[in-house]
């Protein structure tokens, strides 16, 4: 293939892949920003996807989710099509996406979380708002729960989208740059759910911009400036030829020296 | 005022009773559907439905007529109504879609021209049954004279179908609404809760054109949703007084008009809507004017040093927050925040 | 031909080039600022503003109408504006609420206090009349240089011949902040510029060429001409003079080509009466944005070139 750095490890097979995918290209706004992608995703891992502004790192998840659509290529979960998979995926989108005035409350958006489950008439029951309070409560944001969203922080709100998350149930979560924009205390409570989550058996990718905390947050590292210019784990990746590679000599020695 | 409190209390006679259940129906389905377009801000969508449907109307008349009917039958009337607001609507997304367009001067266009096309039908119509009345001027601003029983049923299973709808899809509708790519990740076809969102305003559309008539009728699903909002932060709860306020506007509209029988329906309902919206704009807990200015001098004045810090550290540490808006000089950060992340604010960066 | 055309047909034919025009070259920077649809709120809202101005004078000399139909159009700006604010409502749903509640009251107004009566109706305003604007004195062509006939011309072409004249002068002397506060309304802030002042301004001269238009021609022709010319040559060109100038031939060409299609058109098909003239004006138009929409060479959106 035509990446850079692939690690000669022990890939799990496809099947067991929570997510695999294979030659994907995508474009957004009439522009390639996706080409040829190939990822393959280990069980039980935190996974980050990094490059600089304009290197598909969004896209490539909304790609992967169908949210834009694919040119090319295969996308398997656990092993099977997306479509049959969704309920063991759960995805955070850009915090920026949304009205923050929208008629919600923080409860009922952990609540939306719930909705393949409870379908379209399915009644709440307990046992449903006792799970979307479990979840909001892990996140630290439980005495928020009637709260209209519009009324909470940044960090507060992207909180309340991983809760939202988390009631799902998922075994495979996407996060869209959950950090962007969030204060330094919500920063370490996601990243302590994301860590207790992988510890349970769970895999989670983010889209990640910052490469100084590359190292502590992320067991593996995918370098992407619109092809995979590499991947595997973080420490045999994050080398400074793949990031000359990946960022086209946009860093400079200290900046590189500053991430190890 | 007492032929209107008979009409209020459905005593006029069964046909008057009839429409103003009819009307209270229709209304409750309009409240409905109104919410998820207003939540999903596409507004004025059903104007441009809503002018398309005149040259249905005068293409099923004429094709009534043609066929050696009097041309007046409602359902043959809604049919063809129902068939060019979805041209209509097709219209709007497609130019939206595929030209360079906006959305709202799709909608300007396509409202123009269809009721343009319309006007033009409705001459020919005129000049043809010279001298004979078509009685389809009524459909232009709506009006209960002379409504007969089947139309009012008709009416009433539209707006109680309609309503059933939206009750079943309530929660995809809203999550679409909130979060159209959180949506698609959990499978939601996000397309076709649109589509079906947009026939079922299409259905109170046409549902509606009898009574509230085509100039009028996009007020019946915009401002009970609009007034709606301001009493609940809950989509749940919205749709409930969105229905809530169409169908008491459909009721004291149609009341009204029964009780001054020379008064248009639509202009009527509209109004009754239209006080609605007025009195939840003012007098509406929390969100409404007075509220929010009784809340603002609770807390007028400047603000003590220590609040004014907190307000400094969170521009710091959230520059992005969008409680950065709510910064007035005057509100004091606790009043918005929980204990623990005003402990986190002043302890300062990390 | 000639007497009777110029009798019959020639004053419609110009009030209707006018008024398509008046609309037209405002509705250009009214679409590139997402206000598309502020003619057609205003051609609703000046209905109350028309019986308010009949009601107090008792008259229905164009003067008060006028004055109240202006009164109206800037009330429901306002109210527009206001209802976004304090309601936090978004724009589509504020300008929904406020056209449909005052035009129901225009309605209401004219049907109890007896108006209806005299002279005004709501189907006329809707539909407008632009066949009776005849220039009856007109004997011929030769009247054209005849003092006395044309003095007899409808009164209606003279105003809509000013407020057209109004329009191209507003353009013209501010051309230059206009596109700049368009294209980037921070930018021009910040260049010292006054853009919430232009933006006043340019919806000010619409609710004049709108009430104008309205009063001679009706709602249709209104609501059609800001829309419709500007965005069919939107689809047509990038340049936004060279879109200034062929949506007010596209408005002029729809202008005359309905009316004569309204008044020859069902006699050529064998039929006995005229048809609308307003709504075939509206019709013509709206099949030439149908013939853009497919063929015209900027119909796409454009998007951000690739970098490298």
């Amino acid at each position: 293939m035509n990446a850079v750095g692939r690690f000669p490890e022990s890939l799990p097979a496809l099947a067991d892949s929570p997510l695999a995918v294979r030659g994907l290209s995508a474009s957004y706004g009439g522009k390639p920003a996706v080409i040829d992608a190939d990822v393959t995703i280990v069980p039980g891992t935190l996974s980050a996807i990094v490059g600089p502004n304009g290197a598909g790192k969004s896209t490539l998840m909304k790609a992967v989710l169908g949210l834009v659509p694919r040119q090319t290529g295969d996308v398997t979960v656990f092993g099977q099509p997306l479509t049959r998979m969704r309920h063991r995926l759960a995805y955070v989108p850009q915090r920026a996406s949304v009205d923050w005035d929208f008629p919600v409350r923080v409860l009922d958006v952990a609540m939306m979380g719930l909705h393949r489950e409870l379908g379209l008439l399915g009644r709440v029951r307990p046992h449903h708002r006792a799970r979307a309070e479990a979840a909001l409560d892990r996140t630290g944001t439980l005495d928020l729960a009637r709260r209209q969203i519009g009324q909470l922080s940044g960090g507060q709100q992207q909180r309340v989208f991983l809760a939202r998350a988390l009631a799902q149930g998922a075994d495979l979560f996407l996060l869209d740059e959950p950090f962007a924009g969030v204060d330094a205390a919500t920063e370490a409570t996601i990243m302590s759910v994301l860590k207790s989550l992988r510890d349970e058996g769970k895999s989670v990718v983010c889209v990640h911009h910052d490469l100084s905390t590359v190292a502590d947050y992320f067991d593996r590292l995918l370098l992407l400036n619109r092809r995979v210019l590499a991947e595997g784990p973080v420490d045999l990746v994050l080398t400074d030829r793949n990031l000359q590679a990946t960022y086209g000599g946009r860093l400079s020695v200290a900046q590189l020296a500053a991430i190890r | 005022m007492s032929a209107f409190l008979d009409a209020l209390l459905l005593r006029t006679g069964y046909n008057a009773a009839l429409v103003s259940v009819g009307a209270m129906l229709l209304g409750l389905a309009a409240g409905a559907a109104g919410t998820f377009m207003v939540l999903r801000k596409r507004a004025l969508v059903a104007d441009a439905m809503a002018h398309a449907t005149l040259p249905g109307v005068a293409l099923a008349f004429l094709a009534m007529v043609g066929l050696g009917g009097e041309g007046r039958a409602l359902w043959g009337l809604m049919v063809g109504a129902a068939g060019t607001a979805l041209l209509g609507l097709l219209a709007v997304d497609r130019l939206t879609a595929r030209t360079r367009l906006p959305e709202d001067a799709a909608i300007g266009a396509v409202l123009s021209v269809t009721f343009g096309a319309g006007v033009v039908l409705l001459t020919v119509i005129q000049t043809m049954s010279a001298g004979q009345q078509a009685g389809l001027e009524g459909f232009l601003l709506g009006s209960t004279a002379g409504m007969l029983r089947a139309d009012a049923l008709t009416i009433a299973a539209g707006g109680l179908v309609a309503g059933a709808v939206i009750w079943v899809l309530r929660r995809p509708m809203t999550i679409v609404a909130f979060d159209e790519g959180f949506a698609t990740a959990t499978g939601i076809d996000v397309v076709r809760v649109d589509r079906i969102g947009m026939i079922l305003v299409l259905f109170v559309t046409v549902a509606g054109l009898r009574i509230v008539g085509i100039v009028l009728v996009v007020a019946l699903l915009i401002i009970p949703a609009v007034a709606a909002r301001f009493w609940t932060d809950r989509t749940s709860v919205m749709f409930w007084v969105a229905a809530l306020i169409g169908g008491l506007s459909g009721w004291l509209g149609t009341a009204l008009s029964a009780a001054a029988p020379g008064l248009p329906a639509g202009p009527l309902v509209v109004l009754v809507a239209a006080t609605i919206f007025a009195l939840s704009l003012f007098l509406a807990p929390r969100r409404g004017v007075v509220a929010r200015a009784v809340a603002a001098r609770s807390s007028s004045g400047r603000l003590d040093p220590s609040e004014a810090a907190r307000w400094i550290a969170l521009r710091h540490m959230e520059p992005t927050s969008p409680l950065i808006d709510e910064d007035d000089g005057r509100t004091p950060l606790s009043a918005l925040l929980p204990p623990d992340r005003l402990a986190a604010l002043d302890r300062g960066p990390v | 031909m000639g007497t009777e055309f110029v009798q019959l047909s020639l004053s419609p034919i110009l009030i209707g080039i006018c008024a398509a025009v008046a609309c037209a070259l405002p509705g250009n920077f009214l679409l590139l600022r997402r206000q598309a649809l502020l003619g057609d709120a205003v051609s609703h809202v000046v209905l109350p503003g028309i019986v308010v101005g009949f009601l107090l004078t008792g008259t229905v000399s164009a003067g008060p109408m006028m004055l109240g139909a202006m009164a109206s159009a800037l009330l429901a700006v306002l109210l527009i504006e206001t209802v976004r604010r304090l309601g936090r409502v978004e724009p589509g749903a504020a300008m929904g609420t406020v056209f449909t509640s005052m035009f129901a009251a225009g309605v209401l107004l004219l049907e109890t206090t007896g108006a209806s009566g005299v002279h005004l109706d709501v189907e006329h305003a809707l539909m407008g009349n632009l066949e009776s604007l005849i220039w009856f004195d007109a004997t011929g062509w030769g009247s054209l240089l005849d003092p006395a006939a044309l003095a007899a011309l409808p009164p209606e072409l003279f105003r809509m011949a000013l407020a057209m004249t109004a329009a191209i002068l507003f353009l013209a002397v501010l051309r230059r902040p206009l596109v700049a506060s368009t294209f980037d309304e921070g930018f021009a802030r910040a260049t010292g510029q006054r853009p919430s002042l232009l933006s006043l301004g340019l919806v000010a001269l619409s609710a004049a060429s709108a009430v104008t238009a309205f009063q001679a021609v009706g709602a249709i022709i209104v609501i059609a001409m800001f829309v419709v010319p500007p965005a069919t040559a939107r689809l047509l060109t990038d340049r936004l003079w060279t879109q200034v100038g062929l949506s007010a031939v596209i408005a002029a060409l729809a202008a005359i080509l309905g009316y004569v299609l309204a008044g020859y058109g069902p006699l050529w098909l064998g039929g006995q009466h005229s048809v609308s003239a307003a709504g075939m004006i509206a019709v013509v138009s709206g099949l030439g944005l149908l013939l853009a929409a497919a063929f015209g060479p900027r119909r796409h959106r454009r998007e951000a070139l690739p970098e490298a």
